[in-house]
């Protein structure tokens, strides 16, 4: 059998994946915003008279070596790991939506010089750039979020002016361009507001690549120093007793994973919004 | 490059208890007390020469130690552009085909799940399960073909995932386009306007946007490589940072680049041939 056709489009209430996923981003957010109260002992009280306990009903998910709570850490590391991946966001939305705008609504020579601009940082593989970045500025958790928000913004800068110019083509830019506005005003006034929707829908799906890229080099040791409960950074601390206490690992990785799921399929349902009819 | 935080020569020596004078030699020889434009314009000279330059913890030439660690990540690489090329053509065509169904969500689901979800943490899952728990394979290193098996599904699978919603996205494009109706109109069985005039219109485009994820590709070998403690290009760049061994970071970031351009070139030629409309328009 054949389906020849293609259902409707939902509005995003109606997609229940989408709002499970938003929902499980509120709650990774929450926990994370109320990590003090919810574990007030510290991502780093230890206990080695507790070490690799299994999960249980004292510890919901297990301890480490040095018999830290796991449930604790994650919570915490929830910090380290959204904060990380808002502020790669915030460097690849804040360099990616000016240059794709201005590029988009200007055109002729800036939009040449910034897309050549673009074009060369795209011949770059991602995490190789984030890499190379990583290696300019020194290791640690701050230069990763940076690394990886810049090696995203090419990408975006992309979408950026391809929406940009999409809405140019439109009569009422034109009617602007006749009254005799300016281009900066035609950019902040009508361009912005009507190419915003597929960006923020973009911006979803960037932060999933954020995240799982900026916690691959928080787990290659090019991140947070050992011991910060960072979620990328803990799944390579358990990797030495996978056998004997899996959970070290694996609980990280899961929350890890499900928050890059989140991020991509609220980034497709908002996608699925703003398909043509 | 130059620009960064401490000084490569003293960090190098330092482990080495050099004295002051030693460091201040060795960095007049690795060039360092030059401005940082005359640096600059060397490394670009020597680059256009094919140059890549010294490693400076080792003395080697960068091209070398690249060129000796390329095998086992261009096999792997392979490898896992096998098992994500069929994984991810099979889904994307399941998908497309069977659009708004459950075969449809269960496929966009495994995808999504492909996308998101990190080798480095399929990765140690395959191990457990595969490794410590069932036996079937060797955990880490490399050696004979069965230490290629995990490394290659758990990236294929990653990059299966998002083959998986070109190809879905392409078909789809094409199952609504008039000569697919026309087709269906002159009473064709179904099968035979997929397989005829549907795929082959909608896998000559799926294969630029393969080779488009050549980038990931080169990326996610780096991270799958450092999981299952194999050697290759990847554990090559990440000891590379950590030492701050400049050089050897730029070589294989401008090699990765340099491949990957060719790559995507390459493709474009395929595809050139793949479609006589392009080959006029090119030639």
């Amino acid at each position: 059998m054949i389906e020849w056709t293609t259902p409707a489009r939902r509005p995003l209430l109606q997609q229940p994946v989408a709002l499970v996923a938003l929902a499980w981003l509120a709650l990774v957010g929450l926990g994370a915003a109320m990590a003090p109260s919810l574990a007030p002992a510290g991502p780093l009280a230890a206990d080695t008279t507790h070490g690799l306990l299994p999960p249980g009903p004292s510890e919901a998910l297990g301890t480490d070596l040095l018999g830290r709570d796991i449930l604790a850490r994650l919570l915490w590391g929830g910090r380290w790991t959204l904060g990380m991946g808002l502020l790669a966001l915030a460097v690849t939305v804040g360099l990616g939506l000016p240059a794709g705008m201005v590029a988009g609504t200007f055109g002729g020579r800036t939009e040449a010089v910034l897309m050549r601009l673009v074009d060369a940082l795209l011949a770059f593989p991602g995490l190789l750039l984030a890499m190379a970045m990583v290696a300019l500025m020194g290791p640690g958790v701050g230069s990763v979020a940076v690394a990886v928000g810049l090696a995203a913004a090419p990408a975006y800068a992309r979408v950026a002016r391809s929406a940009a110019l999409e809405v140019r083509a439109q009569p009422y830019v034109d009617a602007a361009h006749a009254i005799g506005g300016s281009e900066w005003h035609i950019l902040v006034r009508h361009v912005l507001p009507n190419a915003a929707a597929p960006l923020v829908a973009f911006a979803a799906t960037q932060l999933g690549w954020v995240l799982l890229n900026g916690a691959a080099l928080n787990f290659l040791g090019l991140g947070a120093p050992p011991g910060t409960p960072e979620w990328g950074a803990m799944l390579a601390e358990g990797r030495g007793y996978l056998r004997d206490a899996p959970w070290v690992s694996t609980f990280p990785g899961l929350a890890l994973t499900l928050t890059v799921l989140a991020a991509n399929l609220v980034g497709d349902g908002l996608q699925e919004t703003l398909r043509p009819r | 490059m130059q620009l960064t935080p401490g000084d490569p020569a003293q960090a190098l020596l330092a482990a080495s208890g050099a004295t002051p004078e030693q460091v201040a030699e060795r960095r007049a020889q690795l060039g360092l007390d030059d401005p940082v434009p005359a640096q600059y314009a060397r490394y670009l000279l020597d680059l256009a020469r094919g140059d890549l330059g010294q490693s400076w913890l080792h003395g080697r030439l960068v091209s070398q130690m690249i060129l000796e660690q390329l095998p086992p990540t261009a096999t792997l690489s392979l490898a896992a552009v096998a098992v994500g090329v069929a994984v991810g053509l099979g889904l994307g065509i399941l998908a497309a085909v069977r659009r708004g169904t459950w075969l449809d969500t269960v496929a966009t689901t495994v995808a999504v799940l492909g996308l998101s979800t990190p080798t480095y943490w399929s990765g140690l899952l395959a191990i457990l399960l595969f490794s410590l728990q069932l036996g079937w394979l060797p955990a880490t290193g490399e050696g004979d073909l069965r230490h290629l098996v995990l490394p290659a599904l758990v990236l294929g699978f990653a990059l299966s995932g998002s083959i998986a919603r070109l190809v879905r996205a392409r078909v789809v494009e094409v199952m609504e386009e008039q000569f697919v109706l026309a087709a269906r109109a002159r009473g064709l069985p179904s099968w035979r306007v997929l397989f005829v005039h549907v795929l082959r219109a909608a896998l000559a485009p799926a294969l630029t946007v393969t080779a488009l994820q050549f980038g990931f590709l080169l990326g996610g070998a780096v991270v799958t490589e450092s999981v299952f403690a194999r050697r290759g290009l990847g554990k090559l760049a990440v000891e590379a940072i950590i030492w701050r061994d400049l050089p050897v970071v730029r070589g294989v970031v401008v090699f990765g680049a340099l491949a990957y351009v060719l790559v995507n070139l390459a493709a474009d030629l395929a595809q050139a041939w793949l479609d006589p409309r392009l080959r006029e328009e090119l030639m």
